[in-house]
């Protein structure tokens, strides 16, 4: 017996992609093998780590705890859509990515997307926390490598970048 | 001038790839492949059984699947155990589990069975309908029943011994038995793991048209698993290629290889014809990678007046699980390094090293130097307690001193070479600990905490770390004509910064510019000859090799560029690129030195044009001469007599709830001393995440086995790893820099440091705050809470007595 499939339209970062899975099939798993978004990583695919977070219609998700059919008609966000286009190929870094550069906010990478869009998500409510906001703003995910000092330092830092660049314009 | 760059805050290369999403982890490659096929694989439910049938009729009939192996598919080498990574003579019965179980399965979570399917869903549908039927046999679980060995984890291992270990220097029985005074410690360390973020998981393609195998692996050691796939597949290691892309993650758990699917992996891309991918999943990784920490140590120590160790006698007993493949090393580091900074007079370590049907063990960051720590950290608070002296006080009695240096203890250390510390300078330390800290004013601190209802305490933890293990590491650096510089070295990277760090070094012995400079590690086709990533070796080993070939490359590069410009060597110098006669205008770019370095018969592209008005080399002469080669590169290896001992101290002021027993810190400092910093904001980051991990290792993470040998945790949501909100909010850092003279670079391995002394020094502040012995760790507040009932009726001055 084969596997019924299901034609799914996903919108993700502004791009259509037309995809045949079964239902059972995670949107993580979506949007790394059959959109080719590798970007957004898997650590634990029961939702506790948060590395999988994704934005959905603005709001982070956490993509292993939901079916890419479920994602039908939703705007979907991941860390490759993060860039701001500044005329280059690659686009400039989000005062988010911005951050994290700045202040060593990642070591191995793996836990980095979902830190990113969660935290882009948490600066649209809250664009100007207090230490500990940004503390709580991170307090779903997990990291293993940077003891989130400098997270904690990044996502203040994102929300001076965005005030900079706020400036600018 | 190029300015240096060694020794800077140099932001980090490879974070513009991670942080638009363009990492390239194991399991990101060959998504676009419809080739590609997927593996899962059946794991034993069991911890002890024997296997007496395994039925696999339905599992060809799921549509999407390709192949099932067990262990009677496997022939010749695969068909033999794993290999016995380190073997020594005191392993006396070292064991290693099959590819596939064979016969027996030895702990939940052994590879039984191999399936190769169109995507993981499928390959998992299929494990689920192989069946395999069981004779179950009672498992030993934890270090009481293996030391009391009423079963047997491998019926030809008696008492479940796989090794007994002793070194003494001196005569510690008898110093103990003539001391002053003496005391008796029952210490206790749990089970915990590496738990990276990213599991393991490995690709395999075999490439018909070039007759090549190439592997991907989420490895801290590629030359490894290229030797081991090529042995056990039987293939000419020149046809094996195996590359380290990026690695979210290892802290010691990826040293460990093959696993089975790193053979199984390739083995099926070759049977099949097609790629093949593994990817464990998160509970895989808890049941079937690997583990550490568990040990039971039993102490005796004399003492003077003055708390100075006259004699240590310490016997444990080391819980490796079901197998041993990575040899004894760590319950070697444990005995080695758990001396710390002391140095006690006599000194006597006898280990068990004892099979369980529990998860393997092998190292885990700081590999089983926090449990020496532990110990060690633990007697000197006993004796303190036991004198009335301050606790830093009978520490720098027992010092090595600055002068002592190189300070010979008398042991063989892990690497099978003499524990000899290189530098240090542990008052130094101690001093800057207590500044940083508050160490002498923390009694008015506590009194204040304690009218206002609050419970408080401090502690303080000391330890050595061998870093930089040899036996070597390579680099290889390659100037092109463009002036690009590429360098590869070995050893692989799972989030160190390597590619910064590594190209600081390049960027100031080459006298190039940083941006030019691109550095490749963990690739067998760019460097065959590498060690791998373990024991905070990376910048030791690496960095000297590649500082030492960077040095070879601009030997050449001068001798070439003082030809051109008719110039002695000695009057030139290279700063960003360019070699200049110094003091004049006449130059010549390290490109173009290059491509006068390679002697073309044919004229490419504008730099190999411009290079021929330049005379260079005797027309009577052959163009490469006899001692010479073709190119301006330069290899070289960095090979140690032995290691570094990097060290370092932490204190911690803990707050406990008086009434719900809840641990909060208050404030945790750090005094490191690696040598000289490469790049300081990379070692604060790895000092960050260590102490983050001890946190963890000291107050949440355990694995929670039960008696059937089932771990109850094996999941994010059990398995207590800290979030933000369980770490310090802040973590002081101070550096010492003592250099070491083993390295031209004075560094030491940094990687380790920050998760030694958790649970000694959380441990010491715990049993500050609350007034009675800690004794085991973790510590949980249910745990503290129980401690407090058993110790309500105890008064405060008999603590130092019911230590003896």
């Amino acid at each position: 017996m084969s596997e019924q499939l299901h034609d799914v339209r996903l919108h993700v970062n502004g791009s259509v992609h037309e995809v045949q899975v079964p239902a059972r099939r995670l949107l993580s798993d979506a949007l790394r093998h059959d959109c080719g978004l590798t970007g957004t990583h898997v650590g634990c695919e029961h939702g506790v780590c948060g590395a999988c977070t994704v934005l959905v219609d603005g709001a982070p998700v956490r993509s292993c705890l939901m079916f890419a059919v479920s994602a039908v008609d939703a705007e979907i966000t991941t860390v490759e859509g993060l860039t701001e286009s500044d005329g280059t190929a690659q686009g400039r870094l989000s005062p988010v990515q911005q951050g994290f550069m700045d202040c060593h906010g990642l070591q191995c990478g793996f836990c980095t997307p979902g830190f990113l869009t969660t935290i882009t998500a948490g600066l649209r409510e809250n664009p100007d926390p207090t230490e500990d906001e940004a503390r709580d703003m991170i307090a779903g995910n997990l990291c293993r490598c940077t003891g989130y000092q400098n997270i904690v330092k990044s996502v203040l830092r994102a929300a001076e970048i965005e005030r900079e660049r706020g400036g600018d314009q | 001038m190029t300015t240096k760059l060694f020794g800077t805050k140099v932001p980090r290369v490879e974070d513009q790839r991670f942080l638009r999403g363009q990492g390239r982890y194991v399991d990101d490659l060959l998504t676009d492949d419809p080739r590609l096929l997927h593996a899962a694989v059946l794991r034993s439910p069991h911890a002890h059984a024997r296997i007496t049938d395994i039925d696999v009729a339905d599992v060809l009939d799921v549509e999407g699947v390709l192949a099932v192996w067990t262990y009677d598919d496997l022939v010749d080498a695969m068909a033999e155990p794993l290999p016995l990574l380190i073997p020594h003579p005191t392993l006396t019965h070292g064991r290693t589990q099959y590819a596939l179980a064979k016969d027996e399965v030895n702990y939940v979570g052994e590879a039984i069975a191999f399936v190769v399917a169109v995507d993981r869903y499928v390959a998992e549908d299929a494990v689920a309908r192989i069946r395999v039927s069981y004779d179950y046999l009672q498992p030993v679980v934890g270090i009481a029943a293996a030391r009391a060995a009423d079963r047997l984890v491998h019926d030809d291992v008696p008492g479940n011994v796989g090794a007994r270990m002793e070194q003494e220097n001196g005569d510690a029985r008898a110093a103990i038995a003539d001391a002053p005074h003496t005391l008796t410690l029952e210490l206790d360390v749990e089970r915990s793991a590496c738990t990276p973020m990213e599991g393991r998981g490995t690709v395999a393609r075999w490439d018909p048209d070039t007759s090549r195998l190439t592997v991907w692996s989420s490895t801290q050691t590629s030359t490894g698993v290229r030797g081991c796939v090529a042995a056990k597949l039987g293939l000419d290691l020149a046809k094996v290629d195996v590359i380290t892309p990026d690695v979210g993650g290892g802290f010691g758990v990826k040293i460990n290889h093959p696993w089975p699917e790193e053979l199984l992996v390739p083995l099926a891309a070759m049977t099949l014809g097609r790629p093949v991918k593994f990817t464990e999943d998160r509970r895989e990784h808890f049941i079937s990678s690997a583990h550490e920490r568990a040990q039971v140590h039993h102490v005796e120590v004399g003492f003077d007046d003055d708390g100075r160790v006259l004699g240590l006698n310490v016997e444990f007993w080391h819980d490796h699980g079901a197998y041993t493949p990575y040899g004894l090393i760590v319950p070697i580091i444990t005995s080695t390094q758990l001396l710390g900074p002391y140095k006690p007079l006599n000194y006597r370590v006898v280990f068990e090293s004892l099979y369980t049907n529990t998860v393997i063990v092998t190292p885990y960051r700081g590999a089983g130097r926090p449990q020496g720590c532990f110990v060690m950290e633990r007697t000197m608070d006993a004796i303190s307690a036991y004198l009335g002296k301050d606790r830093t006080e009978v520490r720098s009695t027992n010092f090595i001193q600055p002068d002592e240096f190189p300070y010979e203890h008398g042991l063989v250390f892990q690497d099978g070479r003499p524990l000899t510390y290189d530098s240090g300078d542990y008052p130094a330390s101690l001093a800057k600990l207590k500044a940083l800290v508050g160490w002498d004013e923390f009694e008015d601190f506590r009194a204040e905490m304690a009218e206002q209802g609050r419970r408080v305490g401090i502690g303080l933890a000391c330890y050595v770390e061998g870093t930089g293990v040899g036996p070597y590491e390579g680099a290889h650096v390659h100037i092109e004509t463009s002036g690009k510089v590429k360098v590869a070295t070995g050893l692989t990277t799972q989030g160190q910064g390597h590619q910064t760090a590594f190209a600081q070094i390049v960027a100031d012995t080459l006298g190039v510019r940083f941006e030019d400079v691109e550095i490749t590690t963990g690739d067998t086709r760019k460097m065959p000859y590498a060690v791998g990533t373990f024991a905070s070796r990376a910048a030791v080993m690496s960095g000297s090799a590649i500082h030492l070939a960077s040095l070879r490359a601009r030997e050449k590069a001068l001798r070439i560029a003082a030809e051109a410009l008719e110039a002695s060597e000695d009057d030139l110098e290279i700063a960003d690129g360019v070699v200049t006669v110094r003091g004049t205008d006449a130059s010549i770019d390290l490109g173009t030195v290059a491509v006068l370095s390679n002697p073309l018969r044919y004229a490419f592209d504008e730099a190999s044009k411009a290079a021929t008005q330049f005379s260079v080399g005797d027309p009577g002469k052959p163009p490469v001469a006899e001692d010479d080669e073709p190119g301006l590169e330069g290899k070289d290896f960095y090979s140690p007599e032995r290691s570094t001992f990097a060290n370092g101290m932490h204190a911690v002021i803990v707050e406990t709830d008086p009434d719900t027993a809840e641990i909060t810190i208050l404030k945790y400092a750090v005094v490191h001393d690696c040598g000289h910093l490469i790049n300081p904001m990379i070692v604060e980051g790895q000092i960050h995440g260590g102490v983050a991990q001890g946190v963890g290792g000291a107050l949440y993470e355990r694995m929670a086995y039960d008696e059937s040998g089932q771990l109850l945790n094996a999941s994010f949501m059990d398995f207590l790893m800290p979030y933000v909100t369980e770490v310090p909010k802040t973590i002081d850092i101070d550096h010492l820099e003592t250099p070491s003279p083993l390295n031209p670079l004075g560094i030491k391995g940094a990687g380790e440091a920050g998760v030694i002394p958790s649970a000694a020094v959380f441990a010491a502040a715990i049993e500050d705050a609350e007034g009675f012995p800690i004794t085991a760790m973790p510590i949980s507040p249910s745990e503290l809470f129980a401690l407090r009932l058993e110790h309500a009726d105890v008064p405060a001055e008999a603590i130092a007595e019911e230590t003896r």
